[in-house]
């Protein structure tokens, strides 16, 4: 166990859904630490419960029960308005299909949460040349999702999650739709941008992208099998 | 930022964008007409009334100035009761009646105005020169055409006409001093003004009747009491402000009043709703992407704010439009309604003002806030996590 601050911890959480007639348990009694600078990769079979693990633990969905604190902050108990703020300044985000707005060049992308906490624009675009520059596509900057590749729109993605300077980097499934060397590129990335400090918590399938991770969390049936610090 | 999305929103879906616009400059078309009939008709009758600055008419006891063919009698008395009152300045009487201007073919039949020329208030004079002498009268330019002369010419005009001798009477010659834009007549009238005394001669009235007077009165003066003073001091007559006959016409109008407010109110609704189904639509196509937007921290204020301003971008949209197609379906209808018998040319049932258009502007504004209610609060109320599930099981 690390000695460095908890980035995020959960403790006990439950979460059941409502289908037709009958409860889904997606989560049952998941309690998970996980160090600031850590670099953790939550793996299992489909429908296991791991995008729910990763959704409670970014604050946009609220457990049945347990809590949730990241960097010490109980989320579970704020209003829909401060766990808005909380993830725009805290929580970055890396989704499996990117959700880049398609009307917005990849700078104007990587903007829009600096614009949302109130930065200048020329605070925001300083910063979204150096991220854009971090993650190798200072050169496309101007160019819309649809003139990018698979690889450079998730890279755009990347670079938005870090706009804010979030505490916690959240990526659900970030190489799932991406080819093998293209995948390798983000894994790379992500490495770098753990070496750098960055606490990140990856759901994957991918076993090239859990293998990246000091630590690999096998979950199934809503519940931790493993937790395995593999470097 | 917000203003790039909800505009690169419109833009990524031009053609339907495009009819939505179209729908609702049709809706805001017909919202300005109805702001302006509700209220158009009536500031075109205060204009006409006020033109020449006389705000007080008397008619016979009874009627309404312009309404009837009943004729007050004794206006020199009634003029010397009128001047008595200080607060009046000036005293227009006015006859009304019919003229045969005689020629090949027929002749022409006019209507004739007998006045004072130094104080009169129902024409403006447009060529030549105005009435000198007691056989000269100014007319309109449709007058002058139809009875082939021009100005300086003299006609034959008669006063009535023998059935039993077969031949006009009351003859006399009338030169033409000039012509004249008549401002109480109907669309191209063929009319006359002449000295009042000639007129009556001409038509063979006895004693020395008026069909109306107008007054005009010092600055200051309160019309309302003047009014009240003349109905005590001549009991015969009906003393008509330019305030109380506003009055009358908003009784008279009051049908007109409550269709516009009927038709604007519809086409209103109609504009919401066409602009609530778009920006719906719109909204259910981006579940995925205001979801996401909502993950990374965007507020809900910001979502709404975001499609309530693509409401109020098609609205104004549509109203600038529409306002151009109000206008000219305005002067359209404009012209139609004019022709009705009897209402003088001046008189328009669209008048457009400044004032009607801001409202038409708000009201359309307003109208897209209230459009984008729904879908706003349908974009700021998503389950975040549910719905990035839906997407991508989608």
């Amino acid at each position: 166990m690390s000695d460095a601050p908890l980035a995020v911890s959960a403790r006990d959480l439950r979460r059941d859904y409502a289908m037709g007639d009958a409860p889904v348990h997606a989560l049952q009694g998941v309690s998970l630490d996980v160090a600031a600078g850590d670099y953790a990769a939550i793996v299992g079979p489909s429908g296991c419960g791991k995008s729910t693990l990763l959704n409670l633990l970014g604050a946009i969905d609220r457990p049945t029960a347990g809590s949730v604190r990241i960097q010490g902050k109980p989320v579970e108990s704020l209003s829909d308005r401060e766990a808005t703020r909380f993830r725009l300044l805290h929580i970055g985000f890396v989704f499996q299909r990117f959700y880049l707005m398609p009307a917005l060049s990849a700078a104007e992308n990587v903007e829009l949460p600096m614009a949302e906490a109130g930065l200048s624009r020329a605070q925001r675009r300083a910063r979204a040349r150096e991220l854009l520059r971090y993650v190798g596509l200072e050169a496309r900057a101007d160019h819309r999702p649809t003139q990018l590749s698979g690889g450079e729109q998730q890279r755009v993605a990347i670079a938005r999650a870090l706009a804010n300077r979030p505490a916690l980097l959240l990526c659900d499934e970030p190489t799932g739709e991406l080819d093998a060397h293209t995948g390798a590129e983000i894994i790379a990335l992500f490495e770098r941008l753990n070496a750098g400090g960055t606490t990140i918590v990856v759901v994957t399938h991918d076993e090239e992208l859990a293998a990246a991770a000091r630590r690999v969390v096998h979950v199934k049936d809503g519940r931790i099998l493993s937790d395995t610090r593999v470097r | 930022m917000l203003v790039t999305l909800a505009r690169a929103s419109l833009a990524g879906r031009r053609a339907r964008t495009a009819l939505a616009v179209v729908g609702v400059a049709v809706s805001a078309a017909l919202l300005l007409d109805m702001v302006m009939l509700a209220s158009g008709m009536r500031a075109s009758f205060r204009e006409l009334l006020d033109v020449r600055g006389f705000t007080i008419r008397l008619a016979p006891r009874g009627t309404l100035p312009f309404d009837t063919d009943a004729r007050i009698d004794s206006a020199g008395a009634i003029m010397a009761r009128l001047g008595a009152n200080p607060d009046i300045v000036a005293v227009s009487p006015v006859l009304g009646g019919q003229l045969h201007v005689l020629g090949p073919g027929g002749g022409v039949t006019a209507v004739a105005i007998g006045i004072n020329p130094a104080v009169q208030g129902d024409y403006t004079l447009r060529t030549g020169h105005d009435i000198a002498g007691p056989d000269q009268a100014v007319v309109s330019a449709d007058l002058l055409a139809a009875a082939h002369a021009r100005v300086g010419d003299t006609l034959d005009v008669a006063g009535g006409y023998d059935a039993q001798l077969r031949a006009v009477t009351r003859e006399r010659r009338i030169v033409i001093a000039g012509t004249a834009h008549f401002i109480y007549t109907p669309a191209n009238p063929k009319a006359m003004a002449m000295p009042l005394a000639t007129l009556r001669a001409m038509t063979g009235a006895a004693g020395d009747p008026v069909s109306l007077f107008m007054l005009r009165l010092r600055a200051g003066a309160d019309a309302d009491s003047v009014q009240r003073w003349i109905e005590r001091a001549i009991p015969r007559v009906s003393a008509v402000s330019t305030a109380s006959a506003l009055r009358q016409v908003d009784r008279r109008l009051s049908y007109f009043r409550q269709l516009a407010f009927i038709l604007g109110s519809v086409s209103l609704t109609v504009g919401v709703l066409l602009v609530a189904t778009l920006v719906t639509v719109s909204v259910n196509e981006r579940l995925g992407e205001i979801a996401v937007m909502r993950a990374i921290g965007v507020s809900t204020r910001s979502i709404v704010a975001q499609v309530m301003l693509e409401g109020v971008a098609i609205m104004l949209a549509g109203a600038t439009l529409g306002l151009g197609l109000g206008l000219v379906t305005a002067h359209y209808l404009n012209g139609i309604l004019s022709q009705f018998p009897g209402l003088p040319a001046a008189i328009d049932f669209f008048l457009f003002q400044p004032r009607d258009a801001w409202v038409s502007l708000g009201l359309l504004a307003l109208a897209g806030v209230l459009a984008g209610v729904y879908p706003a609060w349908r974009g700021a109320s998503l389950p975040i996590a549910a719905t990035l599930r839906d997407e991508a099981v989608a």
